[in-house]
């Protein structure tokens, strides 16, 4: 029961501290739902091993959506997965993020031209805050993409939104 | 001045205060948006299908039925222990007792199998055949009775 979500109009100092507060909290502790399909799900673990730990971001994976804010989808995602990813993206609870990692999740991947079995990129049935290409990706770019998506957060407020 | 429960009390208050307070402020904060397909069970992207209610081992009932017993016989120990030099011979005489009696069920459920995990099978006695024992082995006119 979100009282004070999204119900400002405008915003003054108690809001904006409030927001860095909040913003802040969040994107330091990132928790992950690992949702490794293929390849990339191999760098996906390596970056979350010690030599390019992820836990330092303050991620760790958890298997369940329900206890997650990020879900990255590594690896190729086939049609008949494609059904099973949409709907623990949508158990997911607010506020949730989408990192798709590798060229499969994002358009189809080498699959893009004779793939009758691949969905070809995984932002054709959930919505994806960011993309990071590789084949697979190194960790460094996985870790990027993380990067990326701290600082998407760190823009965020509970201001609402006005439709342009 | 304030006692020494009354420190505790305040102890109790603050720690309450702690929990309701991160609560309250969480709840204030965090958006609130279900509908119907966030709501459904997970079952890992498939469509739930069957009872949550499953049968479970009856072996953790004798396990913590086993714990509570002693468990309050140990309760009964502590403040034996601690007043135990005042009360000489007697006291130590007595306390003996109560654990004899205690370590009777504590040996009769050793040999019973119950501290086990993996019940073995049960040791039934052997029956020496005597004069006129029946053949198990019933013909057919005796079993359509």
């Amino acid at each position: 029961m979100g009282l004070l979500d999204q119900k400002f109009e405008n915003s003054n100092i108690v809001i904006t501290s409030m927001d860095n507060l909040l913003n802040w909290a969040r994107l330091s502790s990132l928790w992950g739902m690992q949702f490794g399909l293929a390849c990339c799900a191999i760098e996906m673990m390596a970056t979350g091993a010690s030599h390019y730990d992820l836990d330092r971001f303050g991620t760790f994976f958890r298997g369940t959506p329900r206890q997650s804010d990020v879900m990255i989808v590594a690896g190729t995602v086939t049609l008949k997965m494609a059904s099973r990813i949409r709907v623990p993206y949508d158990q997911m609870s607010e506020p949730r993020y989408v990192i798709s990692m590798g060229s499969c999740s994002n358009c189809g991947g080498p699959y893009w031209e004779h793939g009758y079995h691949v969905l070809k990129g995984v932002d054709r049935i959930i919505p994806v805050d960011v993309y990071v290409p590789g084949c697979p990706p190194r960790p460094e770019a996985l870790m990027e993409g993380l990067l990326k998506l701290q600082e998407k957060i760190r823009t965020e407020s509970l201001v609402r939104k006005k439709s342009a | 001045m304030i006692t020494e429960f009354g420190r505790v009390l305040i102890f109790l208050i603050v720690g309450g205060v702690f929990v309701a307070g991160g609560l309250l402020f969480a709840w204030l904060l965090r958006p609130n948006r279900p509908y119907p397909s966030k709501l459904t069970t997970y079952e890992c992207g498939e469509v739930p299908v069957g009872d949550t209610r499953v049968r479970f081992n009856i072996r953790f009932y004798v396990v913590a039925l086993i714990f509570l017993i002693f468990d309050v016989e140990v309760v009964f120990l502590f403040p034996w222990a601690v007043v135990y030099k005042n009360l000489g011979w007697f006291a130590f005489i007595e306390m003996l007792v109560f654990l004899g009696i205690l370590l009777v069920g504590y040996a009769y459920v050793w040999r019973k199998g119950d501290l086990d995990w993996d019940k073995p099978s049960p040791k039934v006695p052997s029956y020496e055949k005597g004069i006129g024992v029946r053949e198990t082995h019933l013909t057919e006119e005796e079993t359509a009775v």
